[in-house]
């Protein structure tokens, strides 16, 4: 598979974007290997059967600090059932030719591979942008580079306590999208935020010309629905759906059904 | 807190920075210039130096141990950390850093524990300033320390048990970091090492190097000379790059930290990363040598003593290493029973079971060195039951009586 045409990931996320067909992009969250990797593999192709327009690809991390309980637990049972980088990346490649992926990876497992062979191999798979949740801009100089060369998104995130001119700053940097947390706190389903929405998304969209994504918290269709509202041209989804593979007897048509129920609270 | 600089160190070689979610990142610019700006503010530091001296008890004796001596054939000297209120090293920290909070407005604390001092400090920091507690701490360690555990109660303190991973210091350190995460706007985390991202590491020593400022002034005094070695234990590595900050710049001083090995090094159950050395790797929040296996993923740590029971240590200490300005070396969990049982026969001193891995490594290593330092992080009271039984376990059920060692006389 070719990996050095440049800014080919940048450029399939930016046509998830834009060609969505619904009111804002959708983008649910997979966590790699759970419950097991043949579940997650199926749990990929519900999300894209489902409606999904770009999916984020969890790696699995022993000590996931911008994650919240359930992501945490579902990590640590995908490393318990013996999940890899490598099967990881294998996963990416046979969702990739589907739907753009975006893989979610912790700094310490990215610069274990070393940041060049990390980003290569994550070409090599088919992927589009790489999220590394620990790493600010500060700390970014050698993967962002490395990501440039091989044609991977860098997608910086921002929150609602990053002041103005940092968000200035990551939003001119910012590849694919600019991911916007939506609360102060880590990744879970949450009741009521959706006041919210509208000024962090103004904000976000203000510093970056990519498309601003809403993330954190988001776990309904309403609210999915309020993001769009809010301006974001995109909603991740996480913790519902994790929480959906862990729960369900079937999880593959169980996140099929939540998917498409989001899918359905975008459209105009 | 004798270093006056314009800035804080965010890296130590290539070691160190700030690997943490984009939300922490302005409360960390800010404690850094809250931090920057208290250290010169004489009324800041004439409240902390009046609180070290008044209720601590600083300074705190550097204690010619003979019969220790005896046995080595040299002459050491242990720092008594263990006298301090709260009977560890880590109120020096949690004292600065609580007052540091207030002086931010903060008006919550969170802090992690292992083996329950610097929990303890820190509820007792809280206590006397009026500010919530909550303090995470493994289930294994909560187990572990219970008489810590009650203390941190007692003291008005929640003590938050987490449950992930190996249940240990490692997971609670993360757990407080997402506690952080969510509550950063009212909310401090005193860090109880001298680990996590900068600022956290460069504060930590600055707040512990008058370990080893006391210890150059006390050993000139006492001998006329620098001593030919210090050493302290690492964990984190707080007490020992206090202590090494001292004598950094002298030469001539050796530096050694002695980590745990667990159940030997070989086995892979140890808490050793600076002394098997390997590859740099993230872990909470900094770049330094972590215990991990091949796919970056970090292992778990294992010592018989809670507060080394970690799998990385300080970006400093990996710097000193690289340097070559320190030197790690690793004794393992029955030696360290062991030096906890002969300390306590030979000098009447109870240490904890961290510095016991020192003071292992002091009594039995060869050496030339005629003068060594070691500090004593923290005394033993909390490690009792946990060392009977392993030490019953070990010899049997009359362990406590043997006299095994050089200087047991008839």
């Amino acid at each position: 598979m070719s990996t050095t045409t440049t800014n080919a990931g940048a450029e399939r996320i930016a046509a998830a974007f834009r060609e969505h067909g619904r009111r804002a992009a959708l983008m649910p969250y997979l966590m790699a290997g759970f419950p097991d990797d043949a579940t997650a593999r199926a749990i990929g192709q519900a999300y894209a059967d489902g409606g999904a327009d770009l999916v984020e690809l969890g790696v699995p991390f022993s000590d996931p600090l911008a994650d919240g309980p359930v992501i945490h637990e579902a990590g640590t049972r995908a490393l318990a059932a013996g999940s890899t980088v490598d099967a990881v990346l294998r996963q990416c490649e046979a969702l990739a030719p589907r739907v753009p992926v975006v893989l979610m990876c912790y700094a310490q497992l990215v610069l274990a591979r070393g940041a060049d062979a990390f980003a290569r191999q994550l070409a090599d798979a088919g992927g589009s942008g790489l999220i590394v949740p620990d790493l600010p801009m500060e700390e970014a100089a050698a993967l962002l580079p490395a990501c440039e060369e091989h044609g991977i998104a860098l997608v910086p995130l921002v929150a609602p306590t990053t002041p103005d001119e940092r968000l200035g700053r990551i939003g001119a940097e910012a590849r694919g999208f600019l991911y916007t947390v939506s609360v102060v706190g880590t990744t879970g389903e949450r009741a009521a935020l959706a006041d919210q929405f509208g000024s962090i998304v103004a904000r976000a969209k203000a510093a970056t010309d990519v498309p601003v994504a809403l993330g954190f918290g988001i776990a309904t269709p309403e609210q999915a629905r309020q993001a769009a509202d809010a301006g974001a041209d995109g909603v991740i989804v996480g913790s519902r759906l994790v929480r959906e593979a862990g729960e369900a007897a079937d999880p593959a048509a169980a996140v099929r059904a939540v998917v498409r129920g989001l899918a359905d609270g975008l459209e105009h | 807190m004798s270093t006056h600089v314009a800035s804080v160190e965010h890296r130590f070689g290539p070691f160190g920075g700030q690997y943490v979610p984009e939300t922490l990142m302005p409360a960390l610019a800010e404690l850094e210039q809250a931090w920057i700006e208290a250290r010169l503010d004489p009324g800041y530091r004439e409240q902390l130096d009046g609180l070290l001296r008044d209720y601590v008890g600083r300074s705190t004796p550097l204690y010619l141990a003979e019969r220790l001596s005896e046995v080595a054939g040299r002459t050491i000297y242990l720092k008594r950390e263990d006298l301090n209120h709260t009977g560890a090293h880590k109120i020096n920290n949690a004292l600065g850093q609580a007052l540091l909070a207030r002086r931010m407005g903060k008006t919550r604390i969170i802090a992690e524990t292992g083996a329950g001092q610097h929990g303890v400090a820190s509820a007792t920091a809280c206590a006397l300033l009026g500010l919530e507690c909550i303090v995470y701490m493994g289930e294994e360690d909560i187990r572990r320390q219970k008489p810590n555990v009650e203390r941190m109660e007692l003291l008005g303190a929640r003590v938050a048990p987490v449950t992930a991973g190996a249940r240990t210091l490692k997971e609670a350190v993360s757990e407080a970091i997402r506690d952080w995460v969510t509550n950063v706007g009212d909310t401090h985390y005193i860090i109880g090492s001298a680990v996590g991202p900068a600022p956290y590491p460069s504060i930590v020593r600055d707040l512990q190097r008058l370990i080893g400022d006391e210890a150059r002034a006390q050993v000139l005094e006492r001998e006329g000379r620098l001593p030919d070695r210090v050493i302290a234990c690492v964990g984190g590595g707080s007490n020992a790059i206090g202590m090494f900050a001292g004598f950094q710049h002298d030469e001539d001083v050796a530096l050694i930290g002695v980590e745990a090995a667990g159940e030997g090094l070989e086995s892979g159950r140890h808490g050793a990363p600076l002394t098997v050395g390997g590859r740099p790797g993230v872990l909470h929040g900094s770049l330094s040598l972590i215990m991990q296996d091949e796919e970056g993923q970090v292992t778990e740590a294992h010592s018989v003593s809670a507060g080394l029971d970690y799998p990385g240590s300080g970006p400093e200490h990996a710097w000193l290493r690289e340097s070559g300005r320190a030197t790690y070396v690793a004794v393992g969990d029955h030696d360290a029973l062991r030096a906890f049982r002969t300390v306590a026969q030979l000098e009447g001193i109870i240490p904890a079971l961290e510095p016991s891995h020192a003071l292992h490594y002091v009594l039995t290593e060869p050496t030339d060195s005629t003068l060594d330092v070691v500090c004593l992080s923290g005394r033993g009271d909390k490690d009792l039951a946990e060392v009977i039984a392993q030490l019953r376990e070990l010899e049997g059920p009359d362990a406590l009586h043997r006299r095994d060692h050089p200087g047991a006389g008839a």
